[in-house]
């Protein structure tokens, strides 16, 4: 291993369950390799740092292919919160944790969190809807000057 | 897999320079794989940490995650990415003489 990643800048856009995990996984997976970390919160991307909404993500059941369940059934009463339910008990079983949890642990290694300005404006969100460890509500430009020198990466 | 001499014993490391025999290991070794990864001197807490990766591994033959590593070891998250900047439970598991933990957590 010649070359070596220094720095990531992660950019969480999507707010389902499906949509969070995979960019905290990176973030989390990265400082674990002593890679230096930001994570930029966009769009629903948000919810995963928002008090109000971190406990609650769902799996999208409809319109989700990957599920390999029929639209009909996905949009039955109860099937998200039933999917979202059997997937956080196949990740309490490998030791991924909750959201909340997640966000403290990624934060506590050293990860800086930020939430995207034009978002937050267009949500009319403000600083108190987020969690403390945010690091800040920044601009886009803002985040292509943090994420200088790294690679950045988009989920 | 290569081979190498510390404190008087031929040990045998992965590519990345794990111990591949965990019994194979010594307090002494584990300061000297501890110097060769920058971390001079070893301190208590550092030893807080690599024991508990030590004994997890050889009680259950898996490594800790990071997140058990934060709830259990008696080292705080944030603690434990000040003692091990390059990753604590990588950096655990090599100076404590265990292989590299798989999880992705």
């Amino acid at each position: 291993m010649s070359e070596t990643i220094e720095k990531v800048s992660i950019i969480i856009s999507k707010g389902s369950f499906e949509g969070i995990y995979p960019g905290l996984i990176m973030a989390n997976g990265a400082r674990m390799e002593g890679i230096e970390v930001n994570v930029f919160f966009t769009f629903f991307g948000m919810d995963a740092i928002n008090v109000k909404h971190y406990e609650h993500l769902k799996v999208a059941t409809v319109g989700n292919p990957g599920l390999h369940i029929p639209t009909m059934l996905g949009g039955l009463p109860g099937m998200s919160a039933f999917v979202t339910h059997q997937m956080e008990k196949k990740m309490a079983e490998l030791d991924i944790p909750p959201v909340p949890e997640f966000i403290t642990l990624i934060a506590d290694s050293g990860a800086k969190l930020y939430a995207c300005k034009a978002s937050v404006d267009m949500f009319g969100l403000t600083r108190e809807d987020f969690v403390e460890q945010l690091e800040g509500i920044i601009t886009v430009g803002d985040f292509y000057g943090l994420a200088a020198g790294g690679q950045i990466i988009f989920t | 897999m290569s081979t190498t001499v510390i404190a008087n014993r031929e040990l045998e490391l992965d590519a990345e320079g794990f111990l591949q025999k965990p019994e194979q290991w010594s307090e002494e070794i584990g300061v000297e794989l501890a110097r060769q990864v920058g971390i001079d001197p070893l301190t208590d807490r550092h030893w807080q940490v690599v024991r508990y990766m030590r004994d997890k591994y050889l009680q259950t033959g898996q490594a800790p995650s990071i997140r058990s590593l934060g709830k259990d070891s008696g080292v705080s998250t944030k603690e434990l990415y000040q003692l091990f900047p390059k990753g604590p439970a990588k950096l655990a598991a090599r100076i404590g003489g265990i292989p590299k933990p798989h999880g992705c957590i």
